[in-house]
């Protein structure tokens, strides 16, 4: 793994990560989380769906990055993240989350693919932005494929954290279970996102899918929940 | 904050931009209250923005903007997730987008105001967010804060001691106050006010106009 990737995933990273729940704090309102339990089964359901998919993505991004000329198929990957988020509002906190990502990449590792990337979509969804973070920072599809689950998921048990007052050692108790499954999910990220290059990107050869193909996993109750915090009265996260 | 924003992902450059001023302070000691106070009375002198970090949803946006000290628009609120200080101090991302924001829209600004959600006597801004830093404590919390230091305390630009009024009533000296704040900070200066007796914080207002109008941005214009 590459040194850079403990850089990326730290949550103290300061691009603006901490401010978002990742849903949970409207799971914790409507009473869905409200114990450790609950929380269990709100974070794996997290994972297997918009986590994977976000892993696919950042997959594809670090993919993308590495080719000759990506710049002008930005857009079109970005597109394939808008065409797996339903929700209004959780498009907004994921192009929020990746603007800053992208801005505080491109001040840690300066590159001509970060650069490409702003100039062609300036508020790029978070997996888009992280993968080409994760090239940018030496590493690999299948590492930005990792960051991106475990991101899927940490904010989320933070926010629980603070909202429920659970015990801390409690929670990453249940980050740690969670391990295999993000391994798994960086890996089966990463072969998606092997077999399916760029469409018709000059110097890649065309695969048997494109872009298309890639993961589409839905979470109704997310994007709901997303919805509903976007109109709450009273909220202490953005997202 | 959304998917509408233009791309300011330029380098950190001091010169010519707006001075971005931190208000800081612990919950209730009338930052929200300095901050109108500041847009009453530099409102017409220098271009301003207002950037609010509520605990609580938008709450001291709301009330700046119904106190109609500034456009409804020069004012965004930036929420904190449980750690107002993390957003100042730590993780400063959210609110330089919001200041950035503020200045892409209605640029060029001469002086874009962060307001702190209330917090405790550790809580400083980040020279990353900040050129200068307030904190505003109140007499009421008792006249031993000062004394009590803390990075707000010893190590903001400017101490601002407000609702003086208050004071015979709680048993506060001020004397004692004053003494001690100097003894911790040095040479920086220290404003006792009452903002309820003095909407226009006249004092803290000049300070912040003098700071503007020394910050090496383009010229302000006349008042």
């Amino acid at each position: 793994m590459n040194p850079a990737l403990l850089l990326l995933t730290d949550s103290r990273l300061p691009a603006g990560g901490h401010a978002h729940s990742g849903g949970t704090e409207q799971a914790i309102a409507t009473g869905a989380v409200h114990d450790l339990a609950s929380l269990a089964a709100f974070l794996r359901g997290r994972l297997h769906t918009s986590g994977h998919v976000a892993a696919a993505l950042a997959a594809a991004a670090c993919t993308l990055s590495a080719t000759r000329s990506p710049d002008t198929l930005w857009d079109l990957l970005d597109a394939e993240a808008d065409a797996r988020t339903a929700s209004p509002a959780q498009r907004d906190a994921s192009r929020t989350q990746g603007r800053l990502l992208l801005r505080v990449a491109r001040r840690l590792w300066p590159s001509p693919a970060l650069d490409g990337l702003a100039q062609a979509v300036p508020n790029p969804h978070h997996p888009i932005a992280l993968g080409a973070a994760a090239h940018a920072a030496g590493a690999s599809p299948e590492d930005a494929a990792l960051a991106a689950a475990y991101h899927a998921i940490t904010g989320s048990a933070t926010a629980a954290v603070r909202l429920l007052g659970l015990d801390p050692v409690a929670v990453h108790g249940l980050l740690a279970d969670l391990a295999p499954d993000l391994a798994a999910t960086a890996s089966m990220a990463d072969m998606g996102a092997h077999s399916t290059e760029p469409p018709g990107a000059s110097g890649t050869p065309l695969a048997d899918r494109s872009w298309a193909e890639l993961p589409a996993r839905s979470a109704p109750a997310l994007d709901l929940l997303a919805e509903r915090h976007a109109g709450a009265k009273v909220r202490l996260f953005v997202s | 904050m959304g998917a509408n924003h233009d791309d300011h992902h330029h380098a950190p450059d001091h010169h010519g931009r707006a001075l971005r001023l931190g208000v800081g302070g612990p919950v209730g000691s009338g930052k929200t209250a300095l901050v109108a106070a500041l847009c009453r009375t530099l409102g017409g002198s220098l271009r301003l923005g207002v950037v609010t970090n509520d605990i609580y949803t938008t709450e001291d946006a709301d009330f700046l903007r119904r106190a109609g000290v500034l456009d409804q628009e020069r004012i965004l609120a930036v929420e904190t997730g449980c750690c107002p200080h993390t957003a100042i101090r730590d993780d400063i991302a959210a609110n330089l987008d919001a200041v950035e924001t503020l200045e892409d829209r209605f640029g060029p600004l001469d002086l874009v105001i962060v307001e702190s959600g209330g917090d405790n006597l550790t809580a400083t801004f980040s020279r990353g967010l900040a050129d200068r830093q307030i904190f505003v404590l109140d007499v009421s919390g008792g006249d031993k804060v000062p004394r009590k230091g803390g990075p707000g305390v010893t190590s903001a630009d400017l101490l601002v001691i407000n609702k003086t009024d208050l004071a015979p009533l709680v048993d506060a000296d001020l004397g004692v106050m004053a003494r001690d704040a100097a003894a911790v900070r040095g040479d920086r200066p220290v404003l006792f006010t009452s903002i309820r007796q003095d909407p226009s914080a006249a004092a803290v207002a000049a300070w912040v106009s003098e700071q503007a109008h020394s910050w090496p941005h383009e010229p302000v214009p006349a008042a």
